[in-house]
């Protein structure tokens, strides 16, 4: 039988965690409505660019872009967005494994793949699981920079360029609410045809300053970054709102814990308590 | 009187929604002044001052370089928030591969020569906007 100053032990140990996990909850509480503030000031430049490339779209432009063309693919490069710290739940795990799953999917047609990272954890988990590693992006913080980005989608877009990968994938968490977030792997390249509304009744281009290709060039560079960005900060508000949720139910088990050790811990001093008793009067009667 | 829309973004936030009767804007070519009803324009924009008029009020942002998209009854600035040059976008592409090939950073004198370069001329027409702004009032 276990005795008592050992349980009392195990309880205090116990609260102790369980202070540590609740203080962990409010933090990413309120962490977490800043980083959603983050997301939605990131909005209006997306719509945005998503407006223009979409009036491109309707342009009748001298320049076919190679982000909208269709090749024999060979080789994909997953852009892998997870977040830097642990603790969430399984946010990222749950992410890795529509990756792996997807790469495997290409694998049978032929199809090989490899990996742009962003986050510590991803980098953690393909050093550990193998692939081909092209480019990482690590430590980004609360607040990324979308200039922290640059160098890794350089890397995706020049391979892209030189032919040395025809599809990328850009594989984030999304924000449905706080409860749930849903993983996602999307085709980056190439890009979606954006819808029209109307069918393309008047002859018209832009006047391109300087030339279209270069401007083409930059301008869907700049689209793609946006959209990396966008994942970036919505998969740490993902990450907060996945905090939050799994230090909530640690404190929650760590209470159920303490409730369990409680009982015993009485249940231990009673018994220690009748069996004193019951040597007393064993003791007296045999006086 | 007639005004066109403008919005002024940049990735991390909104910096100017509305109406203007004249819009002026540093494109990579030369100053561009742009009035309601301008034929469709894409353009490259250089480090410098985008001013939006309004009868007889006027704005003026600091934009590090971006594009200009014109419609006839639409203006829309997508800022850059850093300062971009080729030779800086290679140096980062050149960080983010040397991260993953867990290699020590050796930092490279030509590099910082290329981030020097592109923030120099970002200061420069920073400060251009400014004496602009001050001869003004």
């Amino acid at each position: 039988m276990a005795n008592t100053k050992e349980v009392r032990k195990q309880i205090a140990s116990i609260k102790g965690t369980q202070k540590i996990t609740s203080a962990m909850e409010m933090v990413a509480a309120s962490k977490m409505k800043k980083t959603q503030d983050t997301m939605l000031e990131g909005r209006p430049y997306s719509l945005k660019i998503k407006d223009v490339i979409s009036h491109i779209a309707t342009a009748n432009s001298e320049y076919p872009h190679p982000f909208y063309e269709e090749r024999t693919p060979k080789k994909a490069c997953f852009i892998v967005v997870s977040s830097d710290k642990g603790l969430c739940g399984g946010l990222n795990i749950n992410l890795f494994k529509q990756v792996i799953a997807k790469s495997s999917e290409l694998n049978e047609q032929e199809i090989g793949s490899c990996f742009a990272l962003i986050g510590t954890k991803a980098s953690g988990f393909f050093k550990s699981v193998g692939g081909e590693v092209i480019a990482v992006a690590e430590k980004l913080g609360d607040k990324p920079n979308p200039d922290d980005l640059i160098g890794l989608t350089k890397v995706v877009l020049d391979m892209h360029k030189n032919g040395e990968i025809d599809q990328a994938y850009l594989c984030s968490n999304i924000f449905v609410n706080t409860m749930t977030q849903q993983p996602n792997v999307e085709q980056l390249i190439p890009l979606a045809p954006i819808e029209q509304d109307e069918p393309n009744s008047t002859q018209w281009d832009y006047i391109y300053e300087p030339e279209a290709k270069e401007l083409l060039d930059g301008l869907l560079t700049r689209y793609i970054e946006s959209l990396i960005y966008q994942a970036v900060i919505e998969n740490n508000a993902c990450e907060q709102a996945a905090k939050m949720i799994a230090m909530k139910n640690a404190t929650d088990n760590a209470g159920d814990l303490i409730k369990e050790l409680e009982l015993l811990y009485n249940n231990v001093r009673q018994a220690a308590i009748t069996q004193e008793l019951s040597e007393i009067v064993g003791g007296a009667s045999a006086v | 009187m007639n005004t066109i829309k403008i919005n002024i973004v940049s990735s991390s936030e909104e910096i100017y929604s509305g109406e203007a009767t004249m819009v002026f804007a540093t494109g990579t070519l030369g100053e561009l002044g742009i009035a309601p009803g301008h034929t469709p324009l894409l353009t490259g924009l250089a480090p410098g001052p985008v001013r939006v008029q309004n009868g007889s009020e006027e704005e003026a942002f600091f934009c590090s370089g971006g594009f200009l998209e014109v419609q006839p009854d639409l203006v829309t600035v997508l800022s850059d928030t850093a300062e971009r040059a080729d030779s800086l976008d290679e140096s980062e592409a050149i960080k983010a591969k040397e991260i993953a090939e867990q290699e020590l950073a050796n930092k490279d004198a030509t590099l910082d020569y290329a981030k020097a370069s592109a923030q120099l001329a970002e200061a420069v027409a920073r400060l251009k906007t400014i004496q602009k702004l001050r001869k003004k009032q």
